[in-house]
């Protein structure tokens, strides 16, 4: 990616803008790359706005509400905010197996997440669950920011997300 | 020709290019059960109600198109067992409050329950209860009645290419909603009730108002007054077991007496005024060679589909209020003298096959000083409701007659009811005044008929007149597209929103048959040809209504009754805004269009954003990129505090910006 739209990165808003306008061209604002053009932008955002949805609507003139059921239908987009750095849980049966429960509920105290909260409201970490991410030999696995941890234990994640919140005290 | 025969429960039919084995059952006289199966869209097979046995194969009529030699059957045991799951799942998740629905007795689900013959439902509802969505002037959505068939999201999408509606998420988290989640009234929907008009639910329904009327026809101190529109005399019967396109007027008008209405009319009466006002428009338009090619204004879809999605077109509409409004105008203003009563007393109840009506009634352009012009839009399907409610026997009443003065109507006001009526109508005011002499012959039978988009030519007094005539939005959109692009020569341009015009109005009583269109408009061109009165320059109420109430045609008086303005507005989702931090008020308020879609546009707003970065103007100045600004077509692309700037370049605008600061 070359739009600066890697996982991690702040961008401003104005960059933000400038980004979704090069994705639009792009694709040449054609309709039938409506998925990868809201994949794309939810790189950027971490998440798609509803100001961006009408905004890419008119772009491509199509109606918004075709946009907006694209992006309820896939479990990929999510329409809320989404923290700064991402923590993907693996709860796949060799995960779970392996004891990745106290992983996720160490990473939720740490976080200040309750259980039905998967964003920090500093808006710095958002939490996802899934299923398998094909590296069970690794088991219990959590991704941070695109960045695979195996064999994870509740310490073990706790020093990486102190590293983190290190790392950001640091940038205040 | 047939393209062959094809056997029905032992029925040998011939084919005829019918699209499905469903379609050709119907017309011959076999109903096979559907909800998502509708002439008017595409075909879908969703519901899964319309299995029939093709030569031992289970599979959806809807979507198989007829072959020779098929044997089919419709009605075995294993496919009423299929049927009765499929209906069983559906109830599981709907609200059965039958008895309350406005639904109730013409509503498909319930019809198909009973026809099944679904004893019980086994099943307990999953689905996450969703508000009903009042907001909007004439419709109403309560989502839990909802089958998810999608009827309704093909007709917006389809047959009027707007596509407000479509579903969200996915399985048994399905739903139809506006994008967002947004109530009606906030997004682009331009209410013709295509979604009500396919659905087969009570999941979609005109906004019912029966009890605002009733409360005036109670109220002894207000004088009632009643008009019904051309469209309405040819479906009302089929709520009391009339076949379409029967022509009950009178019967009608005697319902409406009955009814304890003071005065009734008919607003065929109005659309001979129409006429007269705006072929007269016309005429001049085309004399004086101006804004052209001219839209007609009746419909009222249309007209806020233009302001909406054409605002640089919206001179092209002709000044004409609809026949609705103009007779609401000519009642608020003439009865008070007439029957020496208060303004404020009078109520107007128009009785419309439309939905929209009810919009374009509540409008702010059409109350003055607090006093709506048409205070109540009842659909047909209301007016129906009024009647059995009131306990008339609609079989038994004796035809009555309607009111003067505005009592009479021409064959030309009556034909407004379907499309290409309007423009016929036109034509017989139009050439009669552009060649000097009395029409020999009223029919103008090339602007009939049923597809979409016609075309016809008429050479009158050396003088050719190109005309379109247009049902449905996506064809409005096709030749509105082809005006901006220059490619299009017409001169007059009819557009009614619902295929087929007003007979077909999301506002008359609900009809599956698949040739209830076409004997709705046979009925009204028989009831004109049966006139005596066939043009509305003829028609000796309106002559009279002139020389007593209006004075000229197109006058001052005229044009303050008859004639209304138009608004370009933006749409709901025109504005780009999530630049910002912070209030919009107390701050410099600058707006980029993004309305040509061009990387100029673009690039220029990104500059305003980087300099108002730069200078760290965020706390002075809002941004905003718009898809809307007034006078875009003209070379105005930014404007900062409310002035406009023309082919501003960043220079341009940074200055505009110091300066507000």
């Amino acid at each position: 990616m070359t739009d600066g739209t890697q996982t991690g990165e702040v961008l401003t808003r104005t960059q933000q803008f400038e980004s979704i306008c090069k994705i639009l061209e792009e694709f040449e604002y054609r309709e039938e790359k409506l998925i990868p053009i809201l994949q794309r932008i939810q790189d950027v955002y971490h998440y798609l706005p509803k100001e961006i949805i009408e905004f890419v609507a008119n772009s491509i003139k199509i109606p918004a509400s075709r946009i907006y059921g694209v992006a309820t239908f896939y479990s990929h987009f999510t329409l809320e905010p989404k923290g700064k750095h991402l923590i993907r849980c693996c709860n796949g049966t060799a995960c779970h197996v392996k004891q990745s429960i106290p992983i996720i509920n160490a990473i939720r105290k740490k976080l200040n997440m309750q259980e039905g909260k998967n964003t920090s409201d500093d808006l710095l970490f958002s939490i996802e669950i899934v299923s398998c991410l094909g590296a069970c030999g690794l088991a219990p696995v959590v991704v941070i920011d695109g960045e695979v941890h195996g064999q994870m234990s509740p310490a073990k994640v706790e020093a990486l997300l102190d590293k983190i919140l290190k790392k950001e005290a640091g940038n205040e | 020709m047939s393209d062959g025969i094809i056997t029905i429960n032992g029925k040998q039919i011939p084919i005829n290019g019918e699209r499905s084995i469903l379609e050709l059952a119907k017309k011959a006289g076999i109903d096979i059960p559907t909800f998502c199966n509708h002439a008017d869209l595409s075909v879908y097979g969703a519901c899964r109600l319309c299995l029939v046995d093709i030569d031992g194969r289970i599979v959806t009529s809807c979507t198989t198109k007829p072959q020779d030699g098929m044997k089919v059957l419709t009605n075995t045991d294993e496919i009423r067992k299929l049927r009765k799951v499929a209906l069983e799942l559906i109830l599981a998740d709907h609200n059965k409050s039958c008895p309350t629905c406005d639904k109730n007795n013409t509503c498909e689900l319930q019809k198909l329950t009973r026809v099944i013959g679904v004893e019980n439902v086994r099943f307990k509802p999953t689905r996450k209860p969703r508000p009903i969505d009042n907001s909007s002037d004439s419709l109403t959505r309560d989502p839990s009645k909802c089958v998810l068939c999608g009827n309704c999201v093909r007709a917006c999408n389809e047959v009027q290419g707007i596509g407000v509606l479509d579903f969200a998420k996915r399985g048994s988290n399905a739903y139809v909603t506006p994008c967002l989640d947004k109530p009606l009234s906030e997004v682009d929907c331009v209410l013709c009730g295509r979604c009500a008009a396919v659905c087969p639910t009570g999941a979609i329904l005109p906004k019912n108002e029966i009890e605002k009327v009733m409360a005036a026809l109670n109220d002894p101190t207000k004088k009632t007054v009643v008009h019904m529109a051309p469209a309405v005399r040819v479906s009302l019967g089929e709520a009391f077991g009339e076949e379409p396109g029967e022509v009950l007027t009178n019967k009608i008008a005697a319902c409406l007496r009955m009814l304890g209405f003071d005065l009734v009319f008919d607003t065929s009466f109005s659309a001979d005024l129409t006429i007269v006002e705006e072929a007269t428009e016309f005429v001049n338009r085309v004399i004086k060679g101006e804004k052209l090619p001219q839209f007609t204004s009746c419909c009222p879809a249309w007209v806020r589909y233009v302001e909406l999605f054409y605002p640089d077109l919206k001179d092209n509409l002709s000044s004409c209020r609809s026949p609705m409004q103009m007779f609401g105008g000519v009642i608020k203003d003439a009865l008070p003298g007439e029957l020496g009563v208060d303004k404020k007393d009078i109520f107007n109840v128009a009785i419309m096959p439309c939905t929209a009506k009810k919009h374009e009634a509540a409008l702010e352009r059409f109350t003055h000083d607090g006093i709506r012009d048409t205070d109540v839009v009842l659909t047909t399907q209301e007016l129906a409701q009024m009647i059995e409610g009131a306990g008339i026997n609609f079989k038994k009443v004796a035809p009555d007659k309607f009111d003067k003065p505005f009592g009479d109507f021409s064959g030309g006001g009556v034909i407004f009811g379907v499309t290409g009526g309007v423009t016929e109508a036109a034509l017989r005011f139009a050439v009669e005044k552009l060649t000097g002499e009395k029409l020999q012959n009223s029919d103008f039978v090339e602007v009939r008929g049923q597809e979409g988009i016609r075309t016809a030519q008429y050479t009158v007094a050396g003088k050719t007149i190109r005309l379109a005539l247009v049902s449905g939005l996506a064809n409005a959109k096709k030749v509105c597209d082809e005006i901006r692009a220059g490619k299009c020569n017409y001169d007059l341009i009819e557009v009614m929103a619902c295929p087929g015009g007003c007979i077909n109005g999301a506002g008359q009583i609900r009809n599956t048959d698949f040739d209830y269109r076409q004997k709705r408009s046979a009925g009204i061109y028989n009831n004109d040809k049966s006139m005596e009165l066939r043009n509305s320059q003829d028609n000796p109420d309106i002559k009279a209504c002139y020389e007593k109430f209006l004075g000229e045609i197109g006058g001052e008086k005229a044009h303050h009754l008859l004639h209304t303005y138009y608004h370009s507005q933006p749409t709901s989702t025109s504005s780009v805004d999530i630049f910002n931090t912070g209030k919009k008020e107390g701050k410099v308020s600058v707006k980029v269009s993004l309305a040509g879609r061009t990387k100029e546009e673009t690039n220029l707003l990104s500059e305003v954003l980087n300099f108002i970065d730069s200078e760290k103007l965020q706390d002075k100045v809002y941004v905003e990129g718009t898809f809307f600004l007034p006078k875009w077509e003209e070379g105005v692309n930014a404007e900062v505090n409310g002035i406009t700037l023309s082919k501003a370049d960043i220079n341009a605008v940074k200055d505009a910006i110091k300066k507000a600061i």
